[in-house]
């Protein structure tokens, strides 16, 4: 963190949007990385689609709804993995004499939360469109999809930022941190997709959805709180 | 909520937080200490003595395995202890760092994740005599292992540092994130995801139902207390000898 004595004359929104700005123009530079992770959706469907064709048609539907989190879980991860690693240590310094730790957690947090939200949607429809539409709530279905996807931007963000700490074998790494911390979020969120996709009465997701917002709030504080300590070093 | 609700809430916190402070003092201490440990295998050996042999309710399907509330009950309690005691030294460790709060943190966080085991062990040996089978998809049971590989992950991470600073650094960081996560999974997400199985969850009757004439609760805070001592007094004996082995490593 700067010393409090020096005056800041940008303030932290400016900072972040111009360092989420940087990241997506980054995206776009680098067409390959976002190519590679829409291929690994699209493949992965593929895949399922193939497997079960074999046995004649779309899965029931709790295995239609298993696979999918499977599928934006794994997404995710790959997503989120190369946010801190492909920086290196000079870059991170310059960061670093430039703007607030605060801001480049918001700001990775924000993008992440947008790319994975992107990922989600255009998951869900290559899976509809391969494996079939069993889901009878869809604004619920959809809405779940989204928060879910905030909740992993949130969770793996730190957790990414963690893993290019410790160098080497990042990505492993980043797995074995990251899937226990979400298993809260993803047993809550299977839940609820799996009473949007029966069309249970609204009213029986509600105490979830909420524990959903509140655990999500809980992880995009405790990131805010404890990054500068991760960035200092 | 009931008035006698509200004091037991406030009790527990007094109690948890009490554990705490006076659980860093009792880790950190540089005397003997023959009190509180004598105190410690007084309450151990006679509590589980006790709990062998004090008269219980009869129930069906339960039967005698209700003693497990003795052994179960407090080696879970004694790990959340121990963890909030390392969770309390990594927030030190990151307002002032010194590789003593580090090495103390990691020796509760080792502490806690052997009572754990055991927590597990004693759980799953009673799940098989009353459900019959060693391990079911109940939301408390999962929730404890996951749980477990949380803290795995922790010592994972920082078998992946060479430098030892960057390893406390970090390593605090996720111990308080770990944390953070724990507490939904082992509180929170087994009352909400329907039903279970597990006695005190979702109206099954814990022990309080059962225990009208109050004999179980008698010995069963005790053996709490005790087995709370004895995680602090296992966690002070393997930070010595942290402490020692890195002082013999700078000769």
């Amino acid at each position: 963190m700067r010393p409090e004595t020096e005056p800041l004359p940008v303030p932290l929104l400016r900072e972040i949007t111009t360092l989420l700005a940087k990241d997506f123009r980054l995206e776009w530079r680098q067409k390959s990385a976002l190519g590679g992770l829409l291929l690994y959706v699209g493949s992965t469907v593929f895949v399922c689609f193939l497997s079960f064709s074999l046995r004649g048609g779309q899965p029931p539907a709790p295995a239609w709804n298993a696979l999918l989190w499977v599928i934006l879980l794994f997404a995710a991860i790959n997503a989120v993995a190369k946010g801190f690693m492909q920086e290196s240590p000079g870059q991170r310094l310059y960061y670093y004499t430039l703007v607030r730790p605060q801001a480049i957690i918001l700001a990775k947090m924000l993008y992440n939360a947008l790319l994975l939200m992107a990922v989600a949607l255009l998951g869900l429809f290559l899976y509809t469109v391969f494996l079939g539409n069993p889901i009878q709530d869809a604004p619920l279905f959809v809405a779940n999809l989204l928060l879910g996807a905030v909740g992993f931007a949130t969770t793996l963000t730190l957790v990414s930022g963690i893993a290019a700490k410790a160098g080497g074998n990042g990505a492993t790494l980043m797995a074995v941190l990251g899937f226990p911390v979400m298993v809260p979020m993803l047993l809550l969120l299977i839940k609820v997709s799996k009473n949007a996709l029966d069309g249970l009465d609204r009213s029986v997701s509600d105490q979830s959805l909420l524990t959903l917002l509140a655990l999500n709030m809980l992880v995009g504080a405790l990131s805010y709180v404890l990054f500068p300590y991760l960035w200092r070093g | 909520m009931t008035s006698a609700k509200i004091i037991g809430s406030v009790l527990g916190l007094v109690f948890t937080v009490a554990g705490v402070w006076g659980g860093q003092r009792l880790i950190e201490q540089r005397s003997p200490g023959l009190f509180w440990k004598a105190l410690t295998v007084l309450l151990l050996v006679g509590g589980s003595a006790a709990g062998f042999l004090v008269s219980v309710p009869p129930l069906p399907i339960v039967n005698e395995s209700i003693r497990n509330l003795f052994f179960h009950v407090p080696m879970w309690f004694s790990m959340i202890m121990v963890l909030l005691v390392s969770v309390w030294y990594s927030i030190q460790y990151l307002r002032n760092p010194s590789p003593r709060l580090d090495t103390l943190a990691h020796e509760s966080a080792k502490t806690g994740i052997v009572l754990g085991l055991l927590g597990l062990a004693t759980g799953s040996l009673w799940a098989k005599f009353t459900w019959g089978a060693w391990w079911t998809p109940d939301p408390r049971l999962n929730g404890a292992a996951v749980a477990m590989l949380i803290y795995g992950a922790y010592l994972v991470l920082r078998g992946s540092f060479r430098d030892d600073q960057q390893r406390a650094r970090v390593s605090a960081i996720y111990n308080i994130f770990a944390f953070a996560a724990v507490v939904p999974l082992l509180f929170i997400l087994p009352r909400l995801s329907g039903p279970s199985l597990h006695p005190g969850q979702t109206g099954n009757p814990g022990f309080s139902q059962y225990d009208l004439d109050d004999t179980m609760r008698k010995l069963f805070y005790p053996v709490v207390i005790g087995w709370i001592l004895f995680a602090f007094w296992l966690t002070q004996v393997s930070s010595r000898y942290a402490f020692l082995q890195s002082k013999h490593d700078e000769n």
